[in-house]
């Protein structure tokens, strides 16, 4: 636990740059208090987990940060101003892909530039890039029913990644694809957070996942949800992809999130 | 169809039909069944007159126009009953008790108020075929997928986008089914309200053919009738097999 205290100290000493900034945020459903007073920032440029048992209002926070849902009290910062709903500046990537069944690869990728009034010609110059990108090349004129669960997952970050938004929402978007599959996708993701300087919030039930991938890792406890500990990985980011999950501080941070959240399921 | 182990073209049984009906009316049982031959040889002599091709314009004309009508205001009636809680619990009782409704009943209504002319038929027409479309846009849309709405909403759809990029397309089997259906009912629209008000179309046809027993243009236009109304729902039914391929999913 002194661990986590430290490397959270030593972000706070890195300076406030928050692309995201969460502040005292409420959200009742009904009879379902799903989060209260709850604040959390999100680094500029990094990777932030939100980890929580099911059911502990991750959802409800991603898309009251994307302007989907109001709050019903408090505040949501995207670099610096108060969100009034959905902006340019953020892009979605939704747990079941919400891919448009009846356009193919190419129109679904850029239908987010069509929708920010982009011309054909550019948008699909744009979106041919991020479907090379993800390595779906070849596909451009398949439609989702044809495709598997990983690409259309593909198709789903492609889009989001076309309309060069500065934070990307992720909601458990690898929770459908097969293990190999995913271990893919979370290398990719490693180079992305690297290579586009975007910050990005990702929903996990993955420990393992979690840590991972993670720059900061925001563990949420159940209804009313509120973040019990920010953890910060420090030392084996830098390493390389293949040697994270053998070294000793990623092993220790699992064990030690499985140790808070352990209480929680039983 | 099959038979003695040779595959059958669709609706060959409808042969077997036509030659019953040419047996009964060379039998010369009854005045009202003349031989289909005949039925064929009248309908050939009417097609090109100038009589029929007025029916069949009007006919068309009240048609064309009663479904367009049905088709523009019940689609984007139904989506907003299946979008908006308050349109749907407004407007659901009245379109349940329409769409069952013996609407024949108010055709008379219909002529008291708009007079006995095009607009009573187009007027009729419409009130047959729209509320089944209605009905069908609105269940269309209550089947989407919520995460596609918010997809749109989170890459900054306008309420108009969302209404013609994501509901209508998502509707559109849906949609398709019920203008199939509508359309059935129209032509049933379109006839019974020229039969009833008989001066315009194929009503004053059949008036003219019925009161000088002529039983072989009776049939003959029938027939015309029976075949242009089944071309247009097979065609719609086409038109809907071409979406089924995300029908399933959605
Ligand atoms: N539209 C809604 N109406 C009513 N209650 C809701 C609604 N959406 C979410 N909830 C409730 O709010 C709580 C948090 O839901 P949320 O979907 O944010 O959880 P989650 O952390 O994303 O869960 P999971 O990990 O299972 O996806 C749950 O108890 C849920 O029942
Ligand atoms: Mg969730």
């Amino acid at each position: 636990m002194s661990q986590t205290e430290s490397s959270f100290a030593g972000a706070q000493r890195l300076g406030p740059d928050s692309a995201v900034s969460v502040r005292g945020v409420s959200k009742t459903y009904g009879a379902v208090e799903a989060l209260r007073n709850m604040s959390l920032e999100f680094p500029r440029g990094q990777l932030t987990s939100l980890l929580g048992p099911s059911g502990c209002g991750k959802t409800t926070l991603l898309k009251i940060i994307a302007g989907l849902i109001p709050a019903d009290e408090g505040e949501v910062e995207v670099n610096g101003t108060k969100i009034a709903g959905p902006g340019n500046d953020r892009a979605f990537v939704f747990q079941d892909f919400a891919l448009l069944p009846w356009a193919n690869v190419l129109r679904n990728v850029a239908f987010g530039l069509e929708l920010r009034g982009v011309a054909k010609s550019e948008r699909e110059a744009v979106a041919e890039r991020y479907i090379r990108n993800v390595g779906l090349a070849g596909f451009e004129k398949s439609f989702p029913h044809e495709l598997s669960g990983g690409m259309r997952q593909r198709v789903g970050l492609a889009r989001a990644l076309s309309v060069n938004a500065d934070v990307l929402l992720l909601d458990e978007p690898f929770s459908a694809v097969d293990e190999q599959t995913r271990r893919k996708f979370q290398e990719d993701l490693l180079a992305l957070v690297a290579n586009e300087n975007k910050t990005f919030i990702f929903v996990t039930h993955s420990i393992e996942e979690a840590v991972y991938v993670s720059d900061q890792i925001a563990i949420l406890l159940a209804r009313p949800s509120r973040v019990s500990e920010i953890i910060r990985p420090s030392s084996f980011r830098e390493k390389g992809v293949e040697n994270i999950r053998r070294d000793p501080e990623y092993l220790d941070i699992v064990d030690q999130i499985w140790a808070s959240l352990r209480s929680y399921v039983e | 169809m099959t038979a003695f182990g040779i595959r059958l073209p669709a609706m060959s049984s409808l042969l077997i039909w036509g030659l019953l009906w040419e047996i009964v009316g060379q039998l010369d049982l009854t005045f009202f069944v003349p031989p289909l031959s005949q039925v064929f040889a009248t309908l050939f002599e009417i097609i090109g007159t100038p009589v029929f091709v007025k029916a069949l314009t009007e006919t068309a004309y009240a048609f064309v126009m009663g479904v367009f009508f049905a088709i523009v205001i019940g689609i984007p009636v139904g989506i907003l009953m299946g979008k908006s809680r308050i349109v749907d619990e407004l407007l659901l009782p009245w379109v349940n008790i329409f769409v069952s409704a013996p609407l024949t009943a108010l055709v008379p209504v219909l002529m008291v108020l708009f007079g006995f002319g095009l607009t009573s038929i187009i007027i009729t027409t419409t009130l047959f075929a729209i509320w089944i479309i209605i009905l069908n846009a609105r269940a269309g849309v209550r089947q989407i997928n919520r995460s596609l709405v918010e997809m749109a909403r989170s890459f900054g759809a306008t309420p108009l986008d969302a209404f013609t990029k994501i509901y209508f397309w998502a509707a559109l089997p849906e949609i398709l089914g019920g203008v199939r259906i509508g359309v059935i009912r129209a032509v049933k629209g379109v006839i019974i309200g020229q039969l009833l008000i008989s001066i315009v179309g194929f009503g004053a046809l059949f008036e003219l053919y019925a009161s000088n027993f002529l039983m072989g243009h009776f049939w003959a236009v029938l027939i015309i009738l029976f075949a242009l109304a089944f071309s247009i729902s097979e065609f719609l039914g086409y038109l809907e097999r071409k979406v089924a391929y995300y029908a399933a999913k959605r």
